[in-house]
């Protein structure tokens, strides 16, 4: 305010050409911090990946994904925790997936607008902040505890599917509200019903939005620690697991055991680099695919 | 303004008609949108095998109306409707009509063109499995059929697996009507559909829907004046809610019995 009154009384006091300088200087200056935020903003994602790859790159090989811990983890692979995570994201999903699709349709296509439904949508989007610790708690007092699955896989996995079901009923929900209604008012006009309209017009054309929602999900699910602190994950086992009962390694959770545990420090960090770049291509990797989907159904989408 | 309060009667054409002899018979119809007064003790029938439409400027409920006859406004929670509306003699609003069978029975095209985003062939076969047909041999002679009979088997036979919008608009159009005449229905209702094609799909579309009323009824909502002579039997005028006056097209266009009527063809308002 106080510049603009400031520019206002220069403009009847001074003359014109002074007061057009000053105001390209104003925009050039502002211009330029917008830009250099952005540059910081890039500069320390991309020093995240290239120091993590220049720091990890050197471990990693054939055996190191292939084989188990060796020598209390200061040699050999990470095999068992590469399919620890695979079995936790895997089992997140099958839970979260049919749930979360199913509440969301629920929510956007039958439940209507009262006080009530508000308030569970928005707890719904705040669920999604918070802290992957918490979970990590409740998990440990419900499966754990209370259902006594133990350290487990299926208990793993059942929080990691409470912590992603916001994000995949919140992604559903947007995909179904980006369906044109013309679409619904046509299938009423061939004598379909509300949920054969659903399930032959409505999802299909929701589908590559709910896929990404899910690959978004199953990404987070496969990089948190927090969840399967207590529930899933153990720092050590000499055998793979065999059922949904047996705890696991995970990707995240090595990274802290090399990191925390362990007498070697020497020898495990380069291995806990080479750990945290797998993650990290992993996780990316699954981004790029939900990117890639996202952009092709778009290409395609004609309404 | 044009007063329209001397309106109060049904006009004079509508008693010749009976609930018997009418395919459709639309008695003291009134709708409410909230607290909207939207159509007001409207009494009409739609004729077996012709073209009936229903003309008026925006806003005086004609595309109420005409969702009235296949019972769309069922889906709008504030649309309360009173009145009766008879398909054969038969109550549409009568509880143990379900709205899905009436709508195979009375289908509908729309303002714009509205194909499923699947393909040409689907968008057909979608209509006729939600009804229960599976035999794959029957949906196909159905299809195609209902494409033929939509005038546009010449322009979509080599790509029928192709999506339904790589169809121009006026082609997207005609699929539509396709969609409706594939699950063989009694009356088809019409909701402006030309407002939003160019002339010359417009022009296919009139031949096609007199083609069509050899075999149905049907009802069409315009605000196209011309169109409604061209290609209508009978028309009714709507304003502000009520029925000012209806009978044969040739007859309330060129010599109307009420003056609103005849202020209102002459395009002296609306």
């Amino acid at each position: 305010m106080e510049i603009q009154a400031m520019e206002l009384s220069q403009t009847v006091s001074k003359p014109s050409h002074v007061h057009a300088q000053r105001r390209r200087l104003v925009q050039r200056v502002g211009i330029s911090i917008l830009f250099l935020s952005l540059l910081v903003a890039i500069f320390f994602l991309f020093l995240i990946v290239i120091f993590i790859a220049i720091r990890g790159a050197g471990v990693i090989n054939w055996e190191f994904l292939t084989a188990m811990p060796r020598k209390s983890m200061t040699e050999g692979g990470i095999f068992p925790a590469i399919l620890g995570t695979f079995y936790l994201a895997l089992g997140a999903v099958i839970c979260a997936l049919p749930i979360g699709i199913l509440s969301a349709i629920y929510l956007n296509e039958y439940a209507g607008d009262s006080l009530v439904l508000r308030i569970i949508k928005m707890g719904i989007n705040n669920l999604a902040g918070v802290p992957s610790i918490v979970f990590g708690l409740f998990g440990l007092a419900i499966f754990v505890k209370f259902f006594g699955f133990g350290v487990s896989i299926l208990s793993g996995s059942l929080t990691l599917a409470i912590m992603i079901l916001p994000v995949i009923i919140s992604t559903t929900v947007e995909a179904l509200k980006s369906i044109p209604d013309s679409f619904r008012e046509a299938g009423y006009g061939v004598g379909a019903t509300k949920w054969q309209i659903i399930k032959g017009i409505i999802l299909p054309a929701a589908l590559p939005g709910i896929l990404t929602g899910t690959i978004l999900g199953i990404g987070r699910a496969a990089g948190e620690t927090a969840p399967i602190l207590f529930t899933a994950a153990t720092f050590f086992s000499r055998r793979l697991p065999h059922s949904v009962m047996d705890e696991v390694l995970a990707l995240p959770y090595h990274i802290y055991a090399l990191m925390t545990e362990g007498t070697h420090p020497a020898q495990q960090v380069p291995i806990a680099y080479g750990t945290a770049l797998v993650l990290l291509i992993l996780v990316l990797g699954l981004d790029l695919i939900a990117i890639v989907i996202r952009t092709r159904a778009r290409r395609r989408k004609l309404w | 303004m044009v007063n329209v309060t001397k309106q109060q009667e049904p006009p004079q054409s509508v008693s010749e008609c009976t609930p018997k002899n009418a395919r459709m018979w639309i008695e003291n119809l009134n709708v409410h949108f909230g607290s909207n007064h939207v159509l007001i003790d409207v009494t009409i029938p739609i004729k077996e095998n012709s073209i009936t439409a229903i003309i008026g400027p925006s806003g005086c409920g004609k595309s109420t109306f005409i969702r009235c006859l296949n019972r769309m406004n069922d889906i709008i929670p504030s649309a309360r409707i009173a009145g009766s509306i008879y398909l054969d003699g038969r109550d549409i609003y009568d509880t143990t009509f379900e709205p899905y069978d009436l709508r195979k029975q009375v289908g509908m095209v729309f303002q714009k063109p509205n194909p499923f985003p699947k393909s040409i062939y689907e968008n057909l076969a979608y209509g006729l499995r939600i009804h229960g047909i599976r035999h794959k041999t029957e949906i196909e002679s159905r299809v195609v059929r209902a494409i033929k009979a939509a005038a546009l088997w010449e322009e979509v036979h080599d790509r029928l697996h192709e999506s339904a919008f790589s169809l121009s608009g006026g082609q997207q159009q005609r699929l539509c009507i396709a969609r409706t005449l594939a699950i063989e229905p009694d009356v088809i209702l019409f909701d402006e559909p030309c407002s939003a094609l160019d002339p010359i799909s417009t022009a296919k579309i009139e031949d096609l829907m007199i083609e069509l009323k050899n075999k149905y009824t049907i009802a069409i909502v315009t605000h196209n004046l011309q169109q409604a002579v061209r290609i209508s039997d009978y028309t009714g005028f709507l304003y502000l809610g009520k029925l000012v006056e209806y009978g044969d097209t040739k007859k309330l266009f060129t010599a109307p019995e009420e003056k609103l009527t005849e202020t209102y063809i002459t395009g002296r308002f609306g």
